[in-house]
């Protein structure tokens, strides 16, 4: 008996729910389909858990196709599971587990530098097939196993399929719901529980539909839709539901486009986001993986929570003001807020699309940026790409070559950087704000683009236009840091005024 | 959320005794992963025999019952510390101090005096004193969407750490409110009202988990909060992994 599907299950046969149905008779058949309807969120986690069906806020002992940890929570989870299941325990999988530093990587942290060596010593111990060591900091190129920024890495490495679970000790592991699995971060307790039984106790998430259409103007890039919505629902709006992106628009982007949609499901609340699969996330898979995986895809009759429905042709590049990722404004309306340093990297925005996307803008340029711009790949694929991939329209030229002429600092060793400040000498972090003659102390409740009046800003030398994805006090470094989230088009179109700037500026 | 964090407490505590016979050393994986000779997992969990498993979560046995509202015994009095809407985990525990790692008694420690450090300025009272390691406030008194942000365990672990008892928000961000219970640290409960907004740092209040109540002693007032529900025992027993211990669903800690 098979289940009514919007869509045929790509791989051929039904999936193990389907097994489960016992009924024969017709009429039960169509009652019985008609009540197991689920969306794919749903379907995943049933399908995961061994279980016909599953409807939201039922808990579930959820099958775990892959954990990843880094070297932040990787020794916390490491001493966890060791603690709990016995110095000698071996993990379930040593091939379900993928081990990557990405975050404090290049720093003279003792402590930072110690974390790594930790992940190393588990990984020798437990036989890891996928750890992305780095040994030699000075240069990142010498290590050949070293990735970068591991939701970037996951996906690169062909460690992200359809239909599949995967958990990271990271709040951005919603990024990979782009291959339309499941996908959410988790703490060290549930990864040290991960790693010794393989399963991890879930609740099944009710789905909000986000139904995206419309032709994507040249100025817009996912980080302006997915800014949007969180504005539109607050950055609690998703609190504990999964988010379905679909439509005309979002089945028009690519697989690092669609990345960046999921990849701040967690700062609306979102517990995880998920992209049907199609064409273009199996030409992506293509290579990279050799494991067999089943897509699955949310039925006709499914229930949503809600269903939003945004016509795409008709919005407007944004921005996320200070300090909240839900403070959604027009970049337009922000064009008064002078800037100091423009950031352009992390998970949200250092992929190759975004550098692509930033070089568009410089290119469409021709001029040098006004304040220092920091740009830092993902990862050492993203890096080589930079530095080899010709900007179309260019006439040859490579992204860091068309940065280097536009005055952009040189691209930096691949990690997650100072998106979320770090070590105090992370590269771009944002640091002590510099001397200035009138003090300014915001209010944390109150946010404004009205910061300057006659084209300066009052006070702290300490306003950063970034294509990361949170704008929280401290989040870069000083407390006092005033950071605009925006897409790889605002930000470079700002480094070139020196002010907020509405891409289409330099693009129409 | 309570709905969640009953079945977390169901889950584990469905089973008085275990099915399988488990070996003294919890070395061997298999006492607790079920390879498919064995009881699966999911059985030891929803635990009856003869019928089929449910998708849906069985009533709980009535030892359950008992023991979850035996163990709501608690009273917190203390001193509170109030903060406003979407408290982050950067202000919880600021990125930089993530390379402490919280299963090391040590940097624990450490990670506790960090504590709520990144909140801004504005808040001038701080949670913890210069050159202290420990909060004199126990109870923090919260908005809405408490814990937002990464899913840094090491948010509710420096609360703990720092000596705070429980939280009182309006509302949680799931993956803060999930690692509150797994690690056992800090209660976090939820309040009916705003009462972030009637309370200010430095009343000494009371709660008493088993009334979902809470007393502000300084204004007089009185509020009612969301009972902990299955969640309570978890983190009386010190979190998932001792609760596991401590119901038998998985042995108890070799030498």
């Amino acid at each position: 008996m098979q289940e009514t599907s919007s869509q045929e299950d790509r791989l051929g046969h039904g999936s193990a729910a389907d097994t489960a149905h016992t009924c024969h008779d017709r009429l039960s058949w169509v009652f019985f389909s008609v009540k197991t309807a689920m969306t794919m969120t749903e379907k995943i986690l049933a399908r995961a858990s061994e279980k016909p069906s599953l409807v939201p806020g039922e808990n579930a002992w959820v099958n775990v196709d892959i954990l990843m940890t880094h070297d932040v929570c990787g020794p916390g989870s490491i001493g966890i599971f060791k603690r709990e299941f016995g110095q000698n325990s071996k993990v379930w999988d040593r091939e379900k587990v993928v081990i990557i530093p990405d975050h404090y990587i290049f720093t003279a942290d003792e402590r930072a530098n110690r974390n790594v060596d930790i992940l190393r010593d588990f990984c020798k111990e437990q036989d890891i097939k996928y750890f992305y060591d780095i040994t030699d900091l000075s240069n990142f190129k010498v290590n050949p196993d070293y990735k970068g920024v591991c939701h970037i890495a996951l996906a690169q490495e062909g460690h992200c399929r359809p239909g599949e679970v995967l958990l990271g000790t990271d709040s951005h592991t919603c990024t990979a719901g782009a291959f339309g699995q499941f996908a959410t971060g988790i703490g060290n307790t549930d990864a040290g529980f991960v790693l010794g039984a393989g399963k991890i106790l879930l609740k099944v998430p009710p789905t909000l539909r986000f139904v995206l259409d419309g032709e994507m103007p040249d100025y817009l890039l996912a980080k302006d839709l997915i800014l949007q919505i969180i504005g539109e629902i607050s950055v609690a709006g998703a609190t504990y539901k999964a988010m379905e992106f679909v439509g005309s628009t979002v089945e028009s982007l690519n697989m690092e486009e669609r990345m960046t949609l999921c990849n701040m499901v967690v700062e609306a609340g979102g517990k995880n986001g998920v992209v049907p699969a199609d064409s273009t996330t199996f030409k992506y898979l293509e290579g990279k993986t050799s494991l067999p995986y089943e897509p699955v895809y949310s039925d006709q009759s499914a229930r949503f929570v809600s269903e939003y429905r945004f016509d795409v042709s008709k919005l407007e590049p944004l921005v996320a003001k200070p300090h909240s990722p839900d403070n959604r404004a027009l970049a337009r309306e922000c064009k008064n807020v002078k800037i100091d340093r423009v950031y352009i990297g992390s998970c949200t925005g250092g992929k190759t699309e975004d550098f692509l996307a930033a070089a568009k803008v410089f290119l469409a340029s021709g001029k040098k940026v006004k304040v220092p711009t920091f740009l830092v790949p993902a990862t050492q694929k993203v890096w080589m790409d930079v530095y080899t991939m010709e900007v179309p329209g260019s006439g040859g030229k490579t992204c860091s070559q068309i940065f280097e002429e536009a005055g952009c600092d040189t691209p930096a060793s691949p990690s997650c950087g100072a998106c979320l400040g770090g070590p105090k000498d992370t590269y771009a972090r944002m640091n002590e704000p510099q001397a200035s003659e009138i003090p300014f102390t915001p209010h944390p409740y109150t946010y404004s683009c009205e910061i300057s009046t006659d084209g300066f800003s009052l006070g702290f030398d300490n306003v950063c236009v970034s294509t990361t994805n949170r704008n929280f006090p401290g989040r870069m470094g000083n407390k006092e840091g005033q950071i605009y989230l925006a897409s790889p088009y605002t930000a470079a179109a700002s480094a070139l005024t020196g002010y907020v700037t509405d891409p289409r500026e330099f693009l129409q | 959320m309570a709905a969640f964090s009953c079945s977390l407490g169901r889950a584990f505590a469905a089973v008085s005794k275990p099915k399988h016979s488990l070996p003294s050393q919890i070395n061997d994986r298999s006492s607790f992963i079920s390879p498919s000779s064995q009881v699966p997992l999911k059985q030891s969990i929803i635990f009856r025999k003869t019928r089929s498993i449910s998708p849906k979560t069985t009533k709980i046995s009535c030892n359950l019952e008992a023991s979850a509202s035996s163990t709501s015994a608690k009273t917190f009095h203390g001193l509170c510390y109030v903060v406003g809407d979407n408290i982050d985990t950067d202000q919880i525990i600021p990125a930089e101090y993530l390379t402490l790692v919280p299963s090391n008694p040590d940097e624990y420690e450490k990670l506790g005096s960090y504590a709520l450090i990144g909140l801004p300025s504005t808040y001038t009272t701080r949670f913890i004193e210069p050159n202290q390691m420990k909060t004199k406030y126990s109870i923090v008194i919260g908005g809405d969407n408490f814990g937002c942000g990464s899913s840094r365990e090491h948010a509710p672990v420096a609360l703990g750490a720092a000596g705070a008892v429980a939280v009182v928000a309006e509302s949680y961000a799931r993956i803060f409110f999930r690692n509150s219970v797994a690690t056992g640290e800090i209660y976090p409960l939820e309040s009916e009202v705003r009462i972030c907004e009637e309370c200010k740092t430095g009343d000494t209040v009371t709660i008493v988990l088993a009334e979902s109540k809470l007393i502000n002693h300084t204004t007089g007032k009185e509020y009612k909060l969301k009972p902990i529900g299955d969640a309570g025992p978890v983190i009386d027993a010190g979190g998932i992994f001792a609760y596991a211990r401590k119901t038998g669903m998985i042995p108890s800690q070799a030498a």
